[in-house]
């Protein structure tokens, strides 16, 4: 059911193909001396930080909002922005400095009530905004007084929370608050440059609606105009005091739903850069961008996922060697190199290379491709009796590559396996919630970079993204004392002591990392891809 | 007026409703004296005698039967499998071995070419088989009865004619169909779109062709004599207005298969692991910089076989069409 | 004639409420939540996806939220698409795009076709006849996707002719070949009705008599066979141009015309509800109207028919 992949791609396309033609009769485009066009695309939610959790709103809020810390570019270091001090000798009160007379575009400085009051409005569940899982997976004391006590089927509270504001974040002065946790939490500091974290304006609490299709951020440049499913133009930030400060005047983001029509607009110079060449363009941008393309493995990884408690499960899945061979019977490298023309790299582990705390292999050999070895440990664990669909959303291009997965496990240890695909990726989490699928893609972007965003949120017991009923209680202990851990190194290692014991239980099947390619027109240069997998839009300088 | 414009309710794009011309023609305003629906004595056998001599027809019958023996036995014309993948060979170039190629998944382009036409002719089939039935009966019933019911009929005709096929198609596959749903199921849902939206055409031909009937001799002569109203439509309107729809549903045949494969196209359609051309259409496509024989295969494979059709319905009209011999 | 155009027009309304009707039932019993991907990879809040419903009539019945529709679109308002913007306004836009590509593909669509049709007619069983019927044959049998990706391929990438995919603010230019594409199946059958109707009326008495009178055949053939074989063609062109509009969905999609059918194929996928019954609506009512010129207009045309 690729109806999206072709929908959005091929039909769906609405908003396509803006075109050169647009660009120049509009007002302030003309003087394109020192702008830019980039390739955007709709946000789907009004701009608010609290209230953006997907990429194309994410782009433009990661322009215009500063947060307490900024990623280094290269090393993904956490680096101060906002942030004048940050101490903490137990990892779970922590005491946070904020800079003096660092200004919102509004003019307005930024206080610490404008990061506690943004984080509480997020928090609050009958606010419903889309980000308030983060408050919870920092386990900000007093998370769960916020949540609706009772809801209804449709998730309406019924309920009211018991309090309006979590008890374990406190306003000490104007450029001073403190952060309780309810349990141990060693990474805190590099969570909060997530666009969550971000300070709101006084202005977004006088009308939360309004402020969406204008925001007021303290970032580098700041929302001019956004004509909906158009472009979003911002400009540069007149009151910007931070250490980042954006190269060029106005930064263009054209909403194209169609990755191909953006892509052939860089290619003939209609627009300056795009943030994804598409996959079957692979082939062909490095001679098509000759000097103008860029490459970076970005923070994530793909997986294949397995429910043993899935409706469609063959017993044997409950095994873990029955999903070691399976895994086994992946030929990675062939896949890698065929359908995704080998811009990407075989796992070799469940966490990216890109994070701090990262070690080759811990997967070993149930990530190496080996047919023999792979029959032979299927055969041990009582053979396969069944057949495995498996499931991918059809919203974006995973088909390709699930077909060759699906025949590689197939014609090496003769399990029937086909993809299903869904309409999209919500009715993929649908079948998921309702326990309906037991072998099915996932795919995890890193909220921070950090080993620990790698483990905890997908195979903790019970964690927000575990998917997998995967529970393993040695495996939460290790997760829980490296939490504890105030040392950087020891809390790494303990991770990733944790992360060889996936290797055992084989919960997901890790397949590649991620990566990302980028192009840009004749007119720009210094054009930098972050460890997001992000271009550095800010940092763009012309010709 | 006779020629082409009667039928195809759906062709892909474009052609998706010019079907209309004949079609509004007849229920509108005016009963235009469409020559096809003319009863010819005997009309069997002489428009036989006239198809024999025929080299377009004896073509057509060999692309049709080739097709057919395909979507029946596929193994007869490959011993390749449909699934074998080779993905280290994505895209190989045409070769003596493997004839088409091979595509991304590295399956052999030739073999799934086969493989693919048992889906599209099922569709293809069925369809036109059932809007012939359904649209011809809805048709003889409005014609004959005249009145409040082929008031009725007509304007329900309407309703589901005014829905652009493709359109209608899209909303309701994208509705009611589901990732796991089997060949068979999929298969029904599409030829249940395609009736529903596609009956009209027929109904409409249908009706015309009996209104020209009716006033006929043989049919008054029958009434006078007091034959039963059912008996009547059956054994006198039928047989001689049916020639029409015959010709048109064999047409539409041809057309109802590249609905199927633009459903496909669209992604809507038929999905793996079953095989079927617009599927594959649709994944050369996207391919179509990196490996254009990946496209361009299954796209001749499709329209050899809508070609085969409508040039079949094509000379049995004019075999039937006295004038243009 | 006016009795009979009120009358039609009447007739028009429960065909366009049941259209509707049928579209907006289909659209709204879409499976799933339309607050898909509006929280990136993950799924959205329960909160959130309450507060989204409630805005949009989500949990109203079937019948209730199309009569409150229907009752907006009585007055004029098309509603509101989930991107917060009008659908007129969208679609005002887009029909424009849509409309300036349909109306061009008709325009290829009479030159070509009436000449093929002339040249087909005038010597029937000869040369250029049998090559336009082959022809024409083919172009019928190529599904019209294949036809746009092939000449995207050849045309756009390969010559680079034309260009490959068309700007926001397409010029006639850029329209071109989509519009070549679009009309191309309509061109064959349009060839085809021409060169019968040419045939006919060649065959038929009046000319018989003008010859007998001694009239030069130019004057035969200009005057009374193309005027009169011109009848049952320029009706296909009005019911051509509905069908032309509905059909651009996969041309559209193509070459990412910034059109109706994008946004149609756009809305469902969104299941933005609003979006595709207020399009299709709009769609619906064109082409029933289109019907009606197109019928009135054959009325007008031949002497023969009598509307009243």
């Amino acid at each position: 059911m690729r109806v999206t992949t072709r929908a959005v791609a091929l039909l769906g396309a609405s908003v396509m193909a803006l075109g050169l033609s647009a660009c120049g009769s509009d007002d302030g485009s003309g003087d394109s001396e020192n702008a830019l066009t980039v390739r955007g695309c709709n946000p789907e939610n009004p701009l608010v930080t609290i209230n953006t959790a997907e990429t194309c709103g994410g782009d433009i809020l990661d322009v215009t909002t500063a947060k307490l810390i900024d990623y280094d570019l290269e090393t993904g270091e956490p680096v101060n922005d906002i942030l004048e001090s940050f101490e903490t000798t137990d990892n779970i009160n922590f005491t946070v400095k904020i800079k003096q007379g660092y200004m919102f575009s509004d003019g307005t400085e930024v206080k610490s009530k404008n990061f506690v009051d943004a984080w509480n409005y997020a928090a609050y569940q009958p606010n419903a905004q889309a980000s308030s899982y983060f408050f919870g997976a920092a386990a900000i004391d007093g998370y769960a007084d916020v949540q609706c006590v009772e809801t209804d089927d449709a998730g309406a509270c019924t309920k009211d929370p018991a309090a309006e504001t979590m008890s374990g974040l406190a306003v000490v002065d104007d450029y001073t608050f403190t952060i309780k946790t309810s349990q141990e939490v060693s990474n805190l500091l590099v969570r909060l440059g997530y666009t969550a974290f971000a300070p709101l304006p006084d202005v977004f609490f006088e009308d939360p609606e309004a402020f969406g299709d204008k925001p007021v951020g303290a970032g580098p440049y700041y929302v001019d105009s956004w004509d909906k499913t158009k472009q979003i133009v911002v400009k540069k930030n007149p009151e910007y005091s931070g250490d980042f400060p954006g190269n060029v005047d106005q930064i263009t983001f054209k909403i194209y739903n169609d990755d191909t029509a953006a892509y052939k607009d860089v290619v003939s110079g209609k627009l300056d850069v795009i943030n994804q060449v598409p996959t079957t363009e692979l082939p062909n941008y490095k001679s098509d961008l000759d000097g103008r393309n860029n490459e970076r493995d970005m923070g994530g990884i793909q997986t294949v996922a397995f429910d043993p408690q899935g409706a469609d499960a063959a017993a044997a899945l409950a095994k873990p060697e029955v999903r070691q061979a399976i895994s086994m019977a992946i030929d990675r490298q062939t896949i890698v190199d065929t359908i995704f023309f080998g811009t990407r790299q075989p796992a070799t582990g469940w966490v990216s290379p890109v994070v701090d705390g990262y070690k080759a292999g811990a997967c070993g050999e149930f990530c190496e491709y080996d047919p023999e070895g792979a029959k032979a440990l299927l055969e041990e664990a009582g053979g396969f009796d069944g057949a495995l669909g498996l499931y991918v959303n059809g919203d974006a291009d995973h088909k390709p590559w699930a077909d060759a997965t699906c025949n590689s496990i197939r014609q090496t240890l003769e399990i029937e396996c086909t993809t299903e695909v869904t309409k999209d990726f919500d009715q993929l989490n649908l079948y998921k919630e309702q326990n309906k699928v037991s072998f099915f893609r996932a795919g995890w972007q890193m909220d921070y970079p950090s080993i620990e965003n790698f483990l905890a949120p997908l195979y903790g017991t019970g964690a927000d993204s575990n998917e997998y009923s995967y529970s393993n209680p040695e495996f939460d202990a290790k997760l829980s004392e490296a939490a504890a851990a105030t040392d950087p190194e020891q809390a790494n290692a303990l991770y990733q002591e944790a992360e060889l014991m996936l290797a055992a239980d084989m919960p997901v099947i890790p397949t590649w990392y991620p990566s990302v390619q980028i192009g840009w027109s004749d007119r720009v240069e210094n054009v930098d891809i972050d460890p997001f997998g992000v271009p550095d839009y800010a940092g763009i300088t012309l010709k | 007026m006779t020629d082409f414009s009667h039928h195809e309710p759906g062709a892909s794009g474009a052609a998706a409703e010019s079907g209309v011309p004949l079609g509004s023609l007849s229920t509108g305003p005016v009963e235009p004296d469409g020559g096809a629906a003319a009863p010819a004595r005997s009309p069997g056998a002489e428009a036989w005698r006239e198809l024999r001599r025929k080299p377009m027809f004896w073509i057509s019958a060999t692309v049709i039967f080739v097709f057919l023996l395909m979507a029946v036995w596929p193994s007869l014309f490959t011993d390749i499998g449909p699934r074998d993948a080779v993905l280290a060979d994505r895209w190989a170039k045409p070769s003596a071995e493997h004839w088409f190629g091979r595509d991304l998944q590295g399956y052999d382009l030739y073999t799934r070419c086969i493989y693919g036409a048992r889906a599209s002719i099922l569709v293809g089939l069925l369809t036109a088989t059932l809007t012939a039935l359904v649209g011809g009966f809805l048709g003889l019933i409005a014609g004959y009865m005249g009145g409040i019911t082929d008031t009725l009929l007509s304007r329900l005709a309407e309703v589901f004619f005014a829905i652009p096929l493709l359109l209608g198609a899209i909303i309701f596959l994208f509705s009611f169909s589901q990732p796991n749903d089997g060949f068979f199921k999929t298969v029904m849902s599409i030829v249940l779109i395609l009736v529903i939206l596609g009956w009209p055409s027929v109904f409409r031909l249908m009706r015309s062709s009996v209104l020209q009937v009716k006033p006929n001799d043989y049919v008054q002569a029958a009434r006078a004599l007091g034959g039963s109203p059912l008996r009547i439509a059956f054994r006198h309107i039928l047989p001689n207005a049916i020639g029409p729809v015959i010709v048109v549903s064999t047409i539409n045949l041809g057309v109802y298969i590249a609905s199927e494969a633009a459903l496909s196209f669209l992604g809507i359609g038929l999905q793996d692991p079953t095989v079927s051309w617009g599927q594959m259409i649709d994944e050369g496509s996207e391919q179509i910089r990196n490996a254009p024989h990946t496209l361009l295969f299954p796209a001749g494979f499709l329209s050899a076989a809508v070609l085969g059709f409508i040039m079949l319905g094509d000379t049995i009209r004019d075999a039937f069409d006295p004038k243009s011999r | 004639m006016g009795k009979y155009i009120v009358r039609r027009l009447l007739q028009m309304i429960p065909v366009a409420l049941g259209a509707t009707f049928l579209i907006y039932a289909m659209v709204f019993s879409l499976p799933g939540d339309p607050t898909t991907g509006k929280c990136g990879e993950r799924n959205c809040p329960p909160e959130f996806v309450a507060a989204f419903n409630e805005k949009y009539n989500l949990d109203d019945p079937l019948l209730v939220q199309y009569g409150k529709y229907m009752g907006n679109v009585l007055q004029g308002d098309l509603g509101e698409a989930q991107s917060g913007l009008p659908v007129s306004e969208e679609l005002s836009e887009r029909y424009v795009i849509t409309f300036k590509l349909g109306g061009m593909a008709l325009a290829i669509e009479a030159v070509i076709g009436i000449l093929a049709g002339i040249v087909a007619g005038l010597r029937k069983g000869g040369f250029l006849d049998a090559l336009v019927l082959v022809s024409t044959l083919f172009v019928i049998s190529i599904p019209v996707f294949v036809i746009g990706n092939v000449s995207q391929l050849f045309f756009g990438i390969e010559l680079g002719w034309f260009p490959v995919t068309v700007p926001f603010e397409p010029s006639l230019f850029d329209l071109f070949m989509p519009a070549m594409v679009l009309a191309s199946a309509s061109v064959a059958y349009l060839a085809r009705l021409m060169r019968s109707s040419m045939a006919e009326n060649l065959r038929s008495d009046y000319v018989r008599t003008a010859n007998a009178k001694g009239l030069g055949p130019s004057r035969v053939v200009g005057v009374h066979t193309l005027r009169n074989s011109m009848i049952p063609v320029v009706t296909f062109l009005g019911y051509d141009f509905g069908a032309l509009l509905g059909g651009a969905i996969i041309t559209e999609g193509i070459f990412n015309i910034y059109g109706v059918g994008g946004y149609i194929f756009q809305g469902i996928s969104d299941q933005d509800g609003i979006a595709v019954v207020s399009s299709v609506t709009v769609l619906v009512v064109i082409y029933l109207l289109m019907n009606l010129l197109a019928d009135v207009l054959y009325g007008v045309l031949d002497p023969r028919i009598s509307h009243d």
